[in-house]
């Protein structure tokens, strides 16, 4: 009897000592969060020493990366990431992509990469649990229709407040919808642009929001008959910008920063946006 | 005037039992107490406190998981109806003995091994992304519709074999007996196995049930707004996953109470069943 109880008591124990075993030590994951002293290449506090790893969703959309390939240094955040890497000091080898779904990009823990660039506007809600860079790129929000259907001929945010409208989760297209148009209907919302194309194109939707330049994109190449309407822009006088995203205390902050502020003061920024984000001056613009 | 022997007995049982009710309440504070100081002291708990459990998002984030709920509880409210009536065709089409049948049994089969093989998943991407583009006239065009298709389609094949089994688990005897009443094979299934099959099977039915409410969170992917899409898109602005929780305590609150229904609804046949002899 006697023995019964203790092997019972022993099979209790079990899982919590094993709990117990697995239980992390404190010693925090492998990025150093130390602020780099200098921006050095060796001194730069990294995930993998040597290599910048970037990350980004899959797919990568035009026109930010081109055939869903980050690594071809085509598309205007493949070549931003790129030019900020060579900043760094680092080769186009010497980079490597890691996909990162967008809502694995700011869950907590160690990070498995230096920063992720993904469209990703930067709020003080989402700042308060990653870092950001400074931004680099000020996204204004696009309504793309299908030609022909009433919702192409809006001209006012007031015209657009009876369509039934989409947008993916989690992007700021969303965020105008809900705040700046504030429509009858409650919008439709995606996992992901593929599934708003669709959408549109089905006629489940009357229009689909996105940032400029992909609204250019869209309508330029992947789905013939549609149109942008207009643009807007959603915040009044705060400009929405792109930033990369970091694990929160990332001491590569400051030094992409500084890369970043060099690329702008020479012109690098607004050649590449000049490359690969088509003109914007002749879509109307919503009032 | 029980007997010395027997208070000592008495006493004996109450010490026992005594000293059993103190191990079980001592195992149970040193395992939950010990697993809880564990969690909360390890080095990651302030940052899951504050991502996973964070008061202040849980309480922004409950209104609207409470209204995109409903769509979930409307979802698997008319789609189980559909299932329950199309697995009992499916599975009463798959004992069909007729031989001018047998291209309806060949039907019931291909659909039960086609559809269980597809997961459930890219049915509903299927027809929530291709019916609507075949812009067939009458054809409706919501997402919800589709998704509400796709579940049905997906489960009846899966609760048509639940069916198949309590139809087949029925004993000889009950089908001899119904012949000697004099009843036909279509009475003796309505009458006689049909009934007893479906209260046999009431478990193996409520866990498909269960199955399917949380299934109804795969209409996100077509774009339906549910109670899972809803704390996904509340964290994708806010950076945080107390949401993902919050829709999880929905969830066990409603099947819970199902689950002790059914036990009861169970037991209750049970008794029935065998009136007298439990």
């Amino acid at each position: 009897m006697r023995s019964r109880g203790s092997v019972a008591a022993l099979a209790l124990l079990l899982p919590v000592a094993a709990l117990a075993a697995c239980a992390p030590s404190n010693n925090s994951s492998s990025s150093p969060s130390a602020s780099a002293s200098s921006c050095e290449k060796s001194q730069l506090p990294l995930l993998n020493n040597g290599t910048l790893t970037i990350g980004t969703d899959s797919p990568a959309y035009e026109p930010w990366f081109s055939k869903n390939d980050p690594t071809n240094g085509k598309g205007y955040e493949s070549a931003v990431a790129y030019a900020v890497a060579k900043q760094l000091g680092f080769s186009h080898d010497e980079v490597t992509w890691v996909k990162v779904p967008f809502n694995n990009s700011y869950k907590p823990g160690a990070k498995n990469f230096d920063f992720d660039i993904n469209q990703i506007s930067i709020t003080p809600a989402r700042a308060k649990v990653v870092d950001f860079s400074d931004g680099y790129y000020a996204a204004s929000q696009a309504v793309i229709a299908l030609k022909g259907d009433p919702a192409a001929s809006a001209s006012s945010i007031a015209d657009l407040k009876g369509l039934k409208l989409g947008a993916q989760t989690g992007t700021t297209s969303l965020t105008a919808i809900r705040d700046v148009i504030q429509p009858d209907q409650q919008p439709a919302v995606f996992q992901n642009t593929n599934a708003a194309k669709q959408a549109l194109l089905n006629h489940q939707v009357d229009a689909i929001l996105a940032d400029l330049p992909t609204a250019f994109y869209i309508s330029a190449v992947e789905i013939p008959g549609s149109t942008i309407v207009g643009q807007f822009q959603p915040e009044t006088g705060q400009q929405e910008e792109f930033g990369m995203l970091f694990e929160q205390g990332s001491g590569l902050v400051p030094c992409v920063n500084q890369a970043l502020a060099t690329l702008k003061s020479n012109g690098t920024l607004a050649a590449l946006e000049k490359k690969w984000l088509s003109d914007v001056v002749n879509v109307p613009t919503l009032q | 005037m029980p007997s010395l022997r027997e208070l000592e007995r008495r006493a004996d049982r109450r010490r026992l039992r005594l000293r059993r009710l103190a191990i079980s309440s001592a195992a149970v504070v040193v395992v939950f107490v010990g697993l809880a100081l564990l969690v909360v002291s390890s080095p990651g708990w302030p940052v899951v406190h504050q991502t996973f459990f964070s008061g202040y998002h849980a309480r922004h984030s409950l209104a609207g998981i409470w209204s995109a709920f409903w769509l979930n509880v409307k979802m698997f409210l008319i789609a189980e109806p559909l299932i329950l009536v199309l697995a009992l065709a499916i599975a009463i089409a798959r004992g069909a003995r007729s031989p001018w049948l047998v291209p309806l049994r060949l039907v019931a089969v291909a659909y039960t091994d086609v559809v269980r093989g597809i997961p459930t998943i890219l049915l509903v991407l299927l027809f929530g992304f291709g019916m609507p583009s075949l812009q067939l006239q009458g054809v409706p065009n919501s997402p919800f519709f589709w998704a509400t298709a796709a579940l049905v389609v997906s489960y009846s094949a899966y609760v048509a074999e639940v069916f198949r089994a309590g139809i087949e688990s029925i004993h000889p005897s009950q089908v001899a007996s119904a012949a000697a009443l004099g009843l036909g094979r279509g009475q003796t299934m309505r009458f006689v196995v049909v009934p007893q099959a479906v209260r046999r099977v009431v478990p193996p039915l409520l866990n498909d049930f269960i199955s399917l409410q949380k299934d109804t969170a795969l209409a996100a992917t077509i774009g339906v707004f549910e109670a899972v899409f809803y704390a996904q898109d509340y964290g994708n602005y806010n950076f945080n996953f107390t949401p993902y929780v919050v829709v999880a305590a929905f969830f066990i609150a409603l099947t819970i109470p199902l689950a002790r229904f059914t036990d009861w609804l169970g037991r209750r046949y049970l008794e029935r069943e065998r009136a007298g002899v439990l």
